[in-house]
């Protein structure tokens, strides 16, 4: 984890994404794909957490060598400031940060799904599973046309590239919930890797569970700081030898999990106390991709 | 950092209790001494204060724990931590290796408890002063805060008080009906010193969801929202008990905002929420304060200390 005063090299959008290049080599050596930067935010504003994106592109080599770009959509103040953010500005950044998605040693098919901004990561995974001679599938879901993140370039990355939008305007209408089971039947799927929202992810892992399929998700979630400091991003996950549970921090242990350790209805259920433990505990989950 | 580049010390002495500059870190904000990330000096602070440590190894409180408000960082961590046992097996050392001085901080919820974490942590070597957390609810008295109870209060300090060699400081919450009259129970306990203040209870609402945006639902208010009851906090005891070391704590996050600590009358300062969005915020601190007394023509931040002149009032009667 490094801390860089990063110059703005590019600032550009496209569609409803704005994406920001910034000069960070000791960054960008490091990044992985699932890890994250950590961007400050100007002092004397009233908000004050810092806000983590997905490192989209990590260039190591080449004319961008030591530097990384980010995506994000507008949402809050913090990406509707960081949207007004020009090149030759600078940015406070720390990373990389968190855990990346691990790479599978054997199986070689790897489907990836991935809504809304949630894409960013997944184009950089793409990349590193190709490179390593997987076969890379994807799902990129969104809510129109406009929202589909780069699909020139998923096609470019992937055998084959599904994309379906809420209102239908490109790709099948539906969710990436509509779409994952036929793509797991025709692409043969080993391994999956998902980024969406929760409720979104949990569908997808249970449909993973039930196939037996491994599976890794990155998560996003309130992190006032992103660097481990201040254990509010508590994820509930199960202990490798089932033995309770520990609440572990979205930002250092995660954000990438295997969903089967998750107790997803004492994170994100309605009545945070309704999981208990089950009178014979929990069932011991394998860590992927070991 | 002793001695800043500009020449004047900026060491604090808190009645014996020396740090090299006036700067630490705040309980909660810097785990309790593992995997502290290297974007953070450690080194460099002039000490830390663990998160609060408990008896036994605590998950901490449900989620979501944390909501951004105005100028403020909402939350409630329940007081996670693994245990004093783990605490002084593997988290300890690597502060001791850091070289910084901790200031270990004790959360219980009966009286053996604090006692049983006062004679667990007070020969450990790196160890130099006890931050007793009060905040806690006391199972042997109606679940009640123990700060609530004066008597609860006297029984508790003076415990840790009487078992401890070393420094005691008693950290309380600003919203007492009878703060002054709190703190000077804390004093004739045996304490040596307050740190003030605790965060601030807070609620943020979900108005779209019509729901709480934390689980708890309350949580603690912190940030630079706070620091306006921090200082009061800090002011009001501060001038009735000028002999008593006071750490301030709310909303530090600029030198200037430690200065106000300094002249509403803390000896030092610690810096949470600052520290989370800008871990080298208490460092820059410590040097804002050195470039301040030295502009100022003032020898050392002990001087600047409870110098605050009441507005309206001739000059002649400040501090004296
Ligand atoms: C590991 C990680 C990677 C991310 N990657 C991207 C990315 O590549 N592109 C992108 O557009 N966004 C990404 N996000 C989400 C992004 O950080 C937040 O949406 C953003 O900080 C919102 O800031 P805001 O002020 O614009 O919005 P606001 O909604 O006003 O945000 C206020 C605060 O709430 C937090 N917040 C509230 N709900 C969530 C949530 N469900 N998830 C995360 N933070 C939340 C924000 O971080 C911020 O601190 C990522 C989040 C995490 C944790
Ligand atoms: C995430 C977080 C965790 C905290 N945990 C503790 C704790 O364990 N014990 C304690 O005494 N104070 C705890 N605090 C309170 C701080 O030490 C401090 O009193 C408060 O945040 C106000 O200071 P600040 O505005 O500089 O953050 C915590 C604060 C935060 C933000």
């Amino acid at each position: 984890m490094k801390r860089a005063r990063a110059e703005v090299l590019n600032a550009r959008r496209f569609g409803v994404y704005h994406s920001i290049t910034v000069v960070a080599p000791e960054v960008a050596q490091r990044a992985r794909p699932g890890q994250f930067v950590s961007i400050g935010m100007p002092q004397g504003r009233s908000f004050i957490f810092r806000r983590q994106f997905s490192i989209h592109e990590a260039s190591r080599r080449g004319g961008w060598a030591g530097t990384l770009e980010f995506v994000f959509d507008r949402h809050g103040p913090g990406t509707s400031w960081l949207a007004g953010v020009r090149v030759h500005e600078f940015l406070d950044v720390i990373g990389p940060l968190g855990t990346a998605f691990a790479y599978p040693a054997k199986l070689n098919a790897c489907l990836l799904v991935s809504e809304g901004h949630a894409s960013a990561p997944m184009y950089f995974l793409a990349q590193e599973l190709r490179a390593r001679g997987k076969r890379v599938d994807m799902i990129v879901g969104a809510e129109t046309h406009e929202h589909v993140f780069k699909p020139i370039e998923g096609k470019r990355l992937s055998q084959t590239f599904s994309i379906v939008t809420a209102d239908g305007s490109l790709g099948e209408r539906g969710s990436v919930l509509d779409a994952l089971p036929g793509m797991l039947e025709t692409t043969g799927a080993e391994v999956v890797y998902a980024a969406a929202p929760r409720p979104t992810l949990r569908a997808i892992a249970e449909m993973c569970l039930e196939r037996e399929i491994p599976s890794q998700i990155a998560i996003e979630d309130e992190m006032p700081c992103g660097t481990g400091l201040c254990y509010t991003c508590a994820i509930p996950v199960i202990r490798k030898d089932g033995g309770g549970y520990d609440n572990l921090r979205a930002c250092a242990e995660g954000p990438v999990f295997n969903p089967a350790r998750i107790l997803w209805d004492r994170w994100i259920g309605d009545a945070p106390g309704s999981a208990p433990t089950p009178p014979e505990g929990y069932a011991k989950v394998r860590t992927w991709p070991g | 950092m002793t001695t800043s580049a500009l020449g004047q010390t900026i060491a604090v002495d808190l009645n014996g209790l020396v740090f090299s500059h006036p700067v630490l870190a705040a309980s909660g904000c810097l785990s309790t001494g593992r995997d502290v990330p290297s974007v953070v000096d450690v080194h460099r602070l002039a000490g830390v204060v663990t998160r609060s440590i408990t008896v036994a190894p605590s998950r901490g409180s449900v989620v979501p724990r944390a909501a951004e408000t105005a100028s403020g960082l909402l939350s409630h961590v329940g007081l996670q931590n693994p245990g004093v046992d783990e605490f002084l097996a593997k988290d300890l050392p690597r502060l001791v290796r850091a070289k910084v001085p901790v200031i270990a901080s004790i959360a219980g919820t009966r009286l053996d408890e604090y006692v049983r974490l006062t004679t667990a942590l007070d020969r450990r070597p790196g160890i130099v002063a006890l931050e007793v957390y009060v905040s806690t609810s006391d199972e042997e008295f109606a679940g009640e805060p123990f700060h609530a109870s004066p008597e609860r209060l006297n029984e508790i300090v003076g415990a840790v008080a009487r078992m401890s060699r070393l420094p005691v400081f008693v950290k309380l919450p600003p919203m007492l009906p009878e703060l002054v009259e709190t703190a000077r129970v804390c004093i004739r306990a045996g304490a040596s010193g307050l740190t003030l203040i605790d965060a601030v209870p807070g609620l943020a609402v979900d108005a779209d969801r019509l729901q709480s945006r934390l689980a708890a639902p309350i949580g603690g208010l912190s940030g630079p929202a706070i620091k306006p009851i921090a200082l009061a906090a800090v002011y009001q005891v501060a001038h009735v008990m000028p002999r008593v070391p006071i750490m301030g704590v709310g909303g530090v996050s600029t030198a200037a905002d430690a200065v106000e600590f300094l002249l509403a009358g803390a000896w030092a300062v610690q810096v949470g929420t600052a520290m989370l969005v800008n871990p080298s915020a208490p460092v820059e601190i410590a040097q804002g304060i050195a470039s301040y007394l030295k502009e100022k023509g003032i020898s050392s931040p002990a001087d600047l200390r409870g110098r605050l002149r009441v507005r309206g009032e001739p000059a002649g009667d400040a501090a004296s």
